[in-house]
């Protein structure tokens, strides 16, 4: 009876997980298509088969532009926040001191802020009060909405590290520096590399900061996608997010090779 | 010639409740120095302030007639031992213990032939391409141990180094690390809380309690001839009496009973006498000197002997009798203490 019993809740199970896939997937696997529809405009089904839209993505200006400018301030954007965040993880994690929660609370900030307030807040503040460069403001804009998921990550791979090697390594003759380069550092290597995806993966995708920061000459991939789709039909941007996709996903395949998913989990 | 020289160190995390209190501890070249303890005494504070990892708040620490109170760690040249061993979990074992040498910038064959030495001297050459999470506690033990000899210390630091084995394992650890502190010859300081532990390995124990030195000793001083009350109950004396003096070797105790006691350390009213619970003796004969009557209370089987708590006019004295007469609960007895065992604090 009792195996029975299993079974049924099973095939339930099983059933509500293919909806809950298909629920997720089914809006991927349109755009998929689309993007292959010989037609003008976004059809589906679409009514003929292509690969012209592919090609025009790489004929257009604006999106090797853009994408260039997404790469690279992703890229600048996640060193800077490796740079300030895993420091600032270390000492949440390594001492005690008045504050620290408080402290930690504020530097996860950046994600509970509605996105579009600290877009808008950034843009008063560097464009028009400090009249900072649009590449500048930027980059400093992105650093600061990524630099929670590194100080998350980083700090719950140093949870539970055992600081006493850090001591050991000094009474063999390691200086401070040379201590956490040599002993801790190489102990969270996992962690910065999946704190490093994460970060890299919400600068590139971020709209509601960018679109404030952005401005005549320089903008981002998802925001040039956004105006590309508020003035032409054609499945050139389903094109584009296939790329994307893909690209993702074997990202994500290699992070899972090396690291394994669960990382993101913790 | 002493080789640390620990100065009034007072140690304070908040500027009121002091760790350690003018503390002053003076260990001679090639010793192993025991510091002895129930936790929170401040024997690990101490420990820290001479690896190197605490400031103290004031006193000074000479280590070898230089004054090493400002030096930082890394330049120490100290070997530790921690109770979780701290091996680098990325490293193999041998280059656990080649990471002090190549911090010391040596050339990769001696750090080789150093690490192959050592290795072998802790029995753990087989092991040395496995990572720390491969080996038993043990294992992990003596890779700590060879970490921190293979930089031939000035001094050895031992941090609770076997409380994390089992009972049988601690037993042949301590003699090991015995062993290879005698065959190197190095000066080691070694902190525990198990009194049983220390005395059998250390040359000399110093006894701390509430960021003091209460005994700095051997162990066969300390265990026969406690020098405080508090070191007399560590040490496993269970029998407190309040003594004054009233002659030449004589003490009166309650009720009148007057003890002879052998070594007169302490004269005046209201000194404690202390003696252990095997060196009472139930009289079968008669004797006049150092006696007393009591009714047996409880009685109470170890094993080895049985234990009994005798209602006297001194209070409740405790003993420990292997003889086959047996006595029961309401028997009267009379009990010597003998006066070479009653030893005042």
């Amino acid at each position: 009876m009792k195996g029975v019993c299993n079974m049924r809740k099973n095939k339930f199970l099983l059933i509500f997980s293919i909806l809950v896939y298909i629920f997720l997937f089914a809006p991927l696997i349109i755009i998929g298509i689309t993007a292959f529809g010989g037609e003008s405009y976004i059809a589906f089904p679409p009514k003929s088969f292509s690969v012209k839209w592919f090609a025009n993505i790489f004929s257009s200006e604006t999106f090797m532009n853009t994408l260039k400018t997404s790469m690279e301030i992703s890229l600048i954007a996640t060193i800077a926040a490796l740079i300030l965040g895993v420091p600032a993880a270390y000492a949440l994690s390594r001492f005690n001191f008045k504050g620290k929660t408080i402290l930690k609370n504020f530097f996860f900030s950046p994600v509970i802020v509605p996105g579009i307030v600290v877009g808008f807040s950034l843009f008063q503040f560097m464009i028009i009060k400090l009249k900072l460069p649009i590449y500048t403001s930027l980059l400093i804009g992105h650093t600061i909405i990524i630099i929670p998921y590194i100080i998350r990550v980083i700090g719950s791979s140093l949870e539970g590290f055992d600081y006493a090697i850090e001591e050991a390594a000094m009474s063999l003759g390691a200086g401070k520096v040379e201590t956490f380069f040599k002993v801790v550092f190489p102990n969270i290597t996992s962690g910065v590399i999946a704190a490093f995806m994460l970060a890299f993966i919400n600068s590139f995708n971020n709209v509601p900061v960018s679109i404030f920061l952005t401005g005549p000459g320089i903008s981002t991939l998802p925001i040039s996608m956004m105006s590309y789709v508020e003035y032409n039909y054609d499945p050139t941007v389903s094109a584009l997010s296939v790329l994307l996709m893909i690209m993702t996903i074997i990202v994500m395949f290699i992070v899972e090779k090396t690291l394994g998913l669960s990382y993101f989990l913790k | 010639m002493e080789l640390i020289n620990l100065k009034d160190i007072t140690v304070s995390y908040d500027g009121k409740n002091n760790i350690l209190e003018n503390l002053n501890l003076k260990v001679e070249k090639g010793q192993l120095v025991s510091l002895l303890g129930p936790s929170g005494c401040g024997k690990t504070t101490t420990l820290r302030v001479i690896a190197g990892f605490l400031e103290a708040n004031s006193g000074q620490f000479i280590f070898n007639n230089k004054d090493y109170t400002k030096i930082p760690v890394h330049k120490r040249n100290f070997g530790l031992v921690f109770q979780s061993y701290a091996l680098f979990p990325h490293l193999t074992v041998f280059d656990n213990v080649a990471f002090g040498l190549k911090m010391r910038k040596m050339n990769k064959k001696s750090i080789e032939d150093n690490v192959n030495r050592i290795l072998e001297a802790v029995d753990m050459k087989n092991f040395a391409k496995r990572y720390p999470k491969e080996l038993s506690g043990g294992q992990r033990q003596r890779v700590a141990i060879a970490r921190a000899l293979v930089i031939k210390p000035n001094l050895l630091l031992l941090d609770e180094p076997l409380s994390n084995l089992d009972a049988k394992l601690r037993l042949k650890m301590r003699v090991e690390i015995r062993k290879l502190q005698q065959d190197f010859g190095i000066t080691t300081l070694f902190v525990t809380h198990d009194q049983e532990e220390c005395f059998s390995i250390s040359d000399k124990v110093a006894v701390m309690n509430k960021g003091l030195i209460e005994q700095f000793d051997t162990p066969e001083n300390i265990y026969s001839n406690p020098a405080t009350e508090f070191v007399a109950r560590f040490v496993g004396f269970e029998n407190f009496i309040n003594l004054n003096h009233i002659g030449d070797k004589v003490y009166e105790g309650m009720g009148g009973n007057k003890f002879k006691v052998q070594c007169e350390r302490k004269k005046g009213e209201n000194i404690k006498g202390t003696i252990r619970p095997e060196d009472i003796q139930i009289l079968r004969e008669n004797k006049d000197e150092n006696t007393i009557e009591g009714i047996v209370e409880i009685r109470t089987y170890l094993g080895k002997s049985y234990q009994y708590n005798i209602k006297t006019e001194l209070g409740t004295l405790v003993l420990k009798e292997t003889n086959d007469v047996i006595y029961k609960q309401g028997d009267k007895v009379k009990l010597y203490l003998p006066s070479n065992k009653i030893i005042l604090v």
